[in-house]
């Protein structure tokens, strides 16, 4: 207990001193306080498991997260192939452009998009995971089912995001291009598209962990013998609680990763938006 | 309330579409059925019926079809099905006096809503101290928000079976409190990020007003901050309640819970009875409908008494 406190002082003591206002600007020390302080999180963790003595079966330490980890990596890689590359990636890929097409294509007739909006924006916050068992049922066992669930759960947040991006042009910019002679392509491909760019974004990026979500979910109710959700679910049964959480610390890179790829190609492509300047 | 026709040419649409796809996606099983009940239909025999298309199938047997809208477990139902399983489960039972009956879904509905208030409740709690943190010290929120971020890019799905035995072996013997923390853990991250945004919309010149008048920080806490921040919190409640209620499904979802609506639909999959899965998804989205419309009057109304246009 008492090195606990001393880790949690002098973690806490760090924290303030990298936190001064002469650092302001380092963006070295935005990187390193929140480490520091997830670092003082995990040594809490395993000293508090150490000394009450907590049985694996309900809590392990993070060191036997860890050796579990390295031990069971080729399990890990197929689970990761079968979930995240073949579920949600390839789910999450027909979603998107699924519902930025029909966002492009509905935009054009005023009156479908008056009723299309406030209907995505109501489906949009319904608990669509529940659907899985049915797509599961449609599709099979195998990760095309998955990928059903993941487009229908990432289709209604995009689609939202993608109607109001359509629309951010002002008329000054539009009456610029009907001056230009620009045709409703033209108008589309150079200037409503680009500035549809952040907002469709914002839906891409709320949309990666719907997918994992999506993903995860749906082989509880039914997989082949390998994936995320199914070795999670058996695991917690079997009791083999250090395999599920190497599982959990997966997801969590992946979705971490994830979100972080979907904002550098934010940046790439709206660096001229205000919220991305340096 | 111009947008109610349109509204309603979509839904029609959708109806529409939804009507016309149950025909060849039920049409399989509606001859497996039929021939098994020695009706006469082509081609004989399930194998080779396997090898033609839906289509074939439908052309081939055109006295069949209204067979397909009327199927006690078909792929897809018909929302008039639908409907009529909603009532059954819904209405009959409350004018049977039944309401609380282990069958009905407002039994499993009112479950399911008490998780999701619960787990609303917290996450809201834990969304505000920690926004108003954020707002006051520079140490919390450089070392709190990366984390709050990098928490929702983490499926929950895949620690609520965790939460879900780990409260069991400590002890918890109720399944509604690590429902309701999972909600929570959807819940939180909107709730922290619309009122961090909305303590600190005052303008700089608001801001220097106060100084003038020798405010102190509590003061300009309640009498500017907090005021300002409330039409940001609304919304970031509407989006906060929706997610509750998506965390308490998830929750009841893979870890074998006997009442709620998630529970609901995965008894419906067990037992190979699409007619449940439908009913509960649809009374989840009247519930999360009902949540999001409260919250959407209060807001209206608490921003006229503050005098806010809406």
């Amino acid at each position: 207990m008492i090195i606990l406190l001393l880790v949690w002082i002098t973690g806490g003591l760090l924290n303030l001193w990298l936190a001064r206002p002469l650092w302001h600007k380092k963006r070295i020390v935005h990187l390193i306080i929140p480490i520091i302080f997830g670092t003082m999180v995990m040594i809490s963790w395993e000293l508090l498991v150490k000394e009450f003595n907590v049985s694996p079966v309900i809590l392990p330490a993070p060191t036997t997260i860890a050796q579990t980890f390295i031990e069971s990596t080729d399990i890990l890689i197929a689970d990761f192939t079968q979930t995240v590359l073949k579920g949600a990636l390839s789910g999450f890929f027909i979603g998107a452009i699924v519902a930025i097409g029909t966002a492009v294509i509905v935009d054009r007739w005023l009156f479908l998009q008056r009723g299309l909006l406030p209907i995505g924006n109501f489906v949009a916050a319904l608990p669509i995971v529940g659907i899985a068992p049915i797509l599961v049922n449609w599709f099979g066992f195998d990760w095309q089912s998955k990928a059903a669930v993941v487009v229908v759960m990432v289709f209604f947040p995009i689609l939202v995001n993608s109607f109001q991006g359509l629309r951010a042009t002002n008329s000054i910019q539009r009456d610029l291009m009907f001056t230009y002679a620009a045709g409703y392509l033209q108008t589309l491909l150079k200037l409503r598209l680009p500035a549809a760019m952040p907002f469709i974004f914002n839906g891409l990026k709320i949309a990666t962990t719907l997918a994992l979500i999506g993903a995860i979910v749906s082989e509880y109710f039914g997989s082949p013998t390998r994936g995320m959700g199914f070795r999670i679910s058996t695991g917690v049964g079997a009791l083999t609680i250090d395999l599920v959480w190497a599982e959990i610390v997966v997801a969590a890179f992946s979705g971490s990763v994830f979100f972080g790829i979907m904002v550098l190609i934010e940046r790439k492509v709206t660096f001229w938006h205000p919220s991305q300047r340096q | 309330m111009r947008n109610l026709l349109p509204i309603f040419t979509v839904v029609g649409l959708i109806v529409a579409v939804w009507y016309a796809a149950v025909a060849p996606m039920n049409i399989r099983s509606a001859l497996d059925q039929l021939e098994r009940s020695d009706h006469a239909v082509v081609p004989a025999g399930a194998l080779e019926r396997r090898e033609v298309s839906v289509w074939y199938l439908l052309v081939n047997n055109p006295n069949q079809i209204a067979v397909t809208y009327d199927l006690e477990r078909s792929r897809l139902p018909t929302p008039t099905q639908i409907g009529y399983e909603l009532w059954k489960s819904t209405g009959e039972m409350l004018l049977r006096g039944k309401a609380m009956s282990k069958r009905s879904l407002l039994y499993h509905g009112w479950v399911t809503l008490q998780s999701t208030l619960w787990g609303f409740f917290l996450g809201t709690t834990v969304g505000v101290m920690g926004a108003i943190f954020i707002v006051y010290s520079r140490i919390v929120e450089l070392s709190l928000m990366p984390w709050a971020i990098i928490s929702q890019t983490i499926p929950i799905v895949a620690l609520a079976p965790m939460i879900i035995v780990l409260s069991s072996q400590i002890g918890i013997e109720s399944r509604g409190l690590p429902k309701a923390m999972i909600s929570a853990y959807l819940c939180f991250f909107p709730v922290l990020v619309g009122l961090t945004k909305g303590l600190r919309s005052p303008a700089l010149s608001q801001m220097d007003l106060l100084k003038t008048y020798n405010a102190s920080s509590v003061q300009v806490f309640f009498k500017l901050r907090l005021p300002a921040s409330v039409p940001f919190l609304f919304t970031s409640l509407k989006v906060g309640i929706a997610a509750a209620l998506v965390g308490t499904i998830v929750g009841e979802l893979p870890t074998g819970a006997i009442s709620g609506l998630g529970a609901r639909i995965l008894i419906g999959d067990q037992f190979g009875n699409p007619l449940a899965i439908w009913a509960a998804l649809f009374a989840a989205a009247i519930i999360a409908g009902i949540l999001v419309t409260f919250l959407d009057l209060l807001q209206r109304f608490t921003l006229h008494q503050m005098g806010m246009r809406v």
